[in-house]
């Protein structure tokens, strides 16, 4: 695929291009992955891909992890509903994204940052495309910059001690 | 702790990787990594060189961690895996990036970023090397019994593999009958056998083998558990006939007074009685009654059977039974459905009386079939003269099916000789392309070019009973361009077959969820690679077999049962098989025992524990997907694999170049640095 000038999306990305973080389930998304290249399928550089087992194991956390650490959004993929390797995962992870999507929003990240999609394993194709709608949504969005706008609207947060497991013995 | 001592190495993988990705830079820059104690790249990281680097390093080096960016985790993290593993390092704490998948052969022709991204996927891959922990895979026994699903030709063959090996099978047909659609044909191609003359002794066999117990009328209705042990529910439907005493001596079918078109076995061209045995040969003998058209059950009254069963082995009160089931492994065999031609409407099929589809024609060619093998148009007396085969119905064509059906071609030179050897009969084909690929095919082909079968080449536009020529009258005509000559073409018939696609069955979604595998676009079942390993599937344990992992003839679908069978075997062989470690599990000490956990489980492999009030993990039912992990408000539930701290560190190695990044800051250390 050529080099795609996304200053001519949003003027705001200069020469850069957008990062899109990928949490991909291993058994439907990954491999939709994975045929994408064994079909050589191009799709824009801006996807990094992290695999974990099912959409159910992605912690929220992650997602705004990944946008704080400095991802301009963040694409979940899993399985099709209804057929989850592990039956209802997926499921799991509608629910949550739907909440983070709203708590996001209210820092000011746009929902379309954020998204979840489904690609079966067999659905090269339909991996390619997501990947590059979700990259087009991202590029006319422009870069989230998140330490200057989101970082700086949130309340700070006194930071966590060091031994967050470890509950405070109250003796007497 | 102990200092990070990492090994990253970068695979050219020939050409594949290194002609897009600049490897020679990626593991020059890998070996600046905090934490990376060598870098290297190397032509093919999989050849036993390759491997050898990797172990030799772990040895001299001390590595604590291994990243191997190479090809997807799907294909060589076992290789690699087990190369650690000889060389001392635990098997777990190796991480592959996918470069070549994810990377190579995505951003083709743009260096610059398959070579960023290979970058980021290392440096992800690095970070989260250093947050993995060794750990053991699970040991667990293999059932030596095997559930063969499905009675066709394929899953006999399996079933009969393994039952002669010495093994107990449970073969599961959801029809009255095994036999599958083999049962149905008259002849096969191109030996031109007689096929239930070589079916129905393996049916036989398979039907009184001690080690197979034959589980006929019945569907796997639910599987749980996971290779080696897998407890499945079947429901055994009713089928008002006793087994213990019924003989099968036909008393009952020949006395029923309810006559129904028989849509199964004879496709809709002849007849059964409500109660019935599906054809002469059905294995088991029994029959069944079926409730939608026996009197009896539509309006209470007539029992004919019961008065005639020599026996009485008819019992109308026989309620579905539920049988549950324990094997090892499973070997799904399902087959196809024929693709109903009704679809295409310009092809008239069903509106049409003289348009028939390749499963009734075959029908009508077998000697025990409604026509006792007389080839005759629907009024069931007038032999046609003239006959056309319309090929690739359903097939080879974007509005349906895109693949092609592999039998179909064959299947139509066989109706091509048999109506010329029966009626004398012109037959006209009507093909896109021939294809006839297998042993002695293509010389089946010109044994009919010199039988003066005809061929067309050109997709049939209409098959219309409108006559607008001299000579049509009475007749279908196919409306056809002949490509070879490039003229549009009306060629007159008395009747006209269709060779319908393969499809795969209509419930072929819900069966692969039910035994958690994949389907592909088209709806077959996915095999675990395409090449190397044809009838194993992503699940361990469940094998496939046959048309229900893509369209394919009798030999082809025979070699596959027994190759199935061979992969079962193997794993019976080895008595015991390694389970991934990838589990949950709760540190009950910090457990609030608040159970969110416990209902979010699709598996119920959670417990909470009222006396200790904390919730525990059954690491035996507990397959790894990680709801509970993201979802326990203590974090203290750890997916063992994929931890908290190692997605973390993963996500901040991905993303170690942006503007926010953090992830590195660029280090100037001294490496030994190795390209080869």
């Amino acid at each position: 695929m050529a080099k795609r000038d996304y200053s001519l999306d949003n003027p705001a990305w200069g020469d850069r291009r957008p990062v899109i973080v990928g949490f991909l389930c291993n058994w439907c998304s990954y491999r939709a992955a994975d045929l994408a290249g064994t079909s050589r399928m191009g799709y824009p550089a801006t996807l990094r891909d992290i695999r974990i087992m099912c959409t159910g194991r992605l912690d929220p956390t992650f997602v705004i992890k990944a946008l704080s650490e400095g991802a301009d959004g963040v694409i979940v993929m899993g399985c099709h509903p209804g057929q989850c390797h592990y039956d209802v995962g997926n499921f799991k992870a509608m629910r949550r994204m739907a909440l983070l999507r709203r708590t996001l929003a209210q820092l000011g990240v746009h929902p379309d940052r954020v998204q979840l999609a489904w690609a079966s394993a067999a659905q090269g194709t339909l991996f390619t495309e997501t990947i590059l709608n979700m990259t087009n949504a991202i590029a006319r969005l422009g870069p989230l910059e998140w330490r200057d706008t989101v970082a700086d609207i949130a309340p700070s947060t006194p930071p966590l001690p060091d031994e967050a497991h470890e509950p405070e013995v109250i003796h007497g | 702790m102990m200092e990070d001592r990492i090994g990253v190495y970068v695979c050219h993988c020939g050409h594949n990787i290194a002609g897009t990705v600049d490897v020679e830079h990626v593991a020059e820059w890998a070996a600046s990594l905090p934490g990376v104690a060598i870098a290297r790249d190397y032509k093919f990281m999989c050849s036993s060189l390759g491997q050898e680097l990797v172990e030799k390093d772990i040895q001299e080096l001390g590595l604590t961690g291994v990243v191997v960016a190479a090809c997807s985790p799907h294909m060589h993290e076992p290789t690699f895996r087990r190369a650690c593993e000889r060389a001392g390092l635990n098997r777990y704490l190796l991480e592959m990036a996918n470069i070549r998948e994810h990377a190579s052969w995505v951003h083709q022709h743009d260096v610059e970023s398959a070579t960023e991204k290979a970058k980021s996927l290392i440096s992800g891959a690095v970070r989260r090397v250093m947050e993995l922990e060794p750990l053991e895979p699970f040991m667990v026994d293999i059932n030596d019994a095997t559930m063969v699903v499905g009675g066709g030709v394929a899953g006999i063959n399996a079933a009969l593999e393994l039952a002669n090996a010495g093994h107990p099978v449970y073969l599961v047909e959801r029809d009255p009958s095994i036999g599958g659609h083999m049962a149905q044909f008259d002849k096969t191609f191109p030996t031109l056998d007689c096929s239930a003359c070589i079916l129905t002794p393996r049916m036989f066999d398979a039907g009184n083998h001690p080690n197979i117990t034959l589980l006929s009328y019945s569907e796997v209705e639910q599987v749980d558990g996971y290779v080696g042990n897998f407890t499945v529910r079947v429901r055994q439907k009713a089928r008002h006939v006793d087994t213990e005493l019924c003989t099968g001596c036909g008393d009952c079918w020949e006395k029923c007074p309810a006559k129904v078109v028989d849509q199964e076995y004879e496709a809709g061209l002849g007849y059964r009685t409500a109660i019935y045995r599906p054809f002469p040969q059905a294995v088991p003998k029994y029959p069944v009654i079926d409730e939608e058209s026996c009197i009896y059950y539509q309006k209470g009254t007539c029992k004919a059977c019961e008065k005639f069963c020599p026996t009485g082995a008819i019992d109308f009160d026989q309620q579905d039974t539920e049988i549950v089931l324990n094997v090892g492994n499973i070997v799904l065999a399902t087959g196809y459905d024929l693709f109903d031609p009704r679809r295409v409407p310009q092809y008239g099929y069903g509106r049409l009386a003289n348009v028939f589809t390749s499963l009734e024609f075959e029908r009508m060619l077998n000697a025990a079939g409604p026509t006792d093998g007389k080839v005759v148009l629907r009024d069931g007396i007038t032999e046609p003269k003239s006959v056309a085969v319309v090929h690739c119905v359903g097939s080879r064509d974007e509005n349906y099916n895109p693949y092609c059906s592999a039998v179909c071609c064959m299947a139509a030179l066989k109706f091509g000789h048999l109506v010329k050897e029966r009626t004398g009969a012109d037959v006209t084909s009507f093909y896109i392309d021939i294809r006839t690929t297998a042993k002695n095919y293509e010389e089946f082909y010109h044994r009919l070019l010199k039988e003066e079968m005809e061929f067309i080449r050109g997709r049939v536009a209409e098959v219309t009973d409108a006559a607008r020529m001299p000579g049509e009258e009475g007749k279908l005509i196919v409306q056809v361009e002949d490509t070879l000559i490039g003229k549009q073409r009306r060629i007159p018939v008395d009747m006209v077959i269709l060779m319908a696609a393969m499809e795969p069955r209509n419930d072929a979604t819900d069966v692969a969820h039910t035994f958690g595998i994949g389907c592909s676009e088209a709806g077959f079942f996915t095999e675990k690679h395409p090449k190397l390993d044809p009838v194993a599937t992503m699940t361990d344990g469940v094998f496939i077999a046959g048309v229900c992992q893509g369209p394919k003839d009798i030999p082809d679908s025979v070699s596959q049962g027994a190759a199935a069978a061979a992969r079962v075997l193997t794993l019976i062989g080895q008595g015991t098989i390694a389970i991934e470690p990838v589990r949950a599990n709760i540190d009950e000490e910090h457990c609030s025992g608040c159970r969110i956990c416990n209902n979010l489980c699709p598996y119920t492999a959670i417990e909470y524990l009222p006396d200790l009030e904390v919730s525990r993990v059954n690491p035996a039912l507990c397959k790894g997907c990680g709801t509970c992990v993201a979802a326990c408000p203590s974090q203290v539930i750890t997916g063992q694999h994929f931890t908290f701290d190692s997605i973390m560190a993963q996500i901040e190695g991905v993303l170690y170049d942006t503007y926010n990044g953090n992830g590195y800051v660029s280090v100037e250390h001294e490496v030994p640095l190795a390209t080869g």
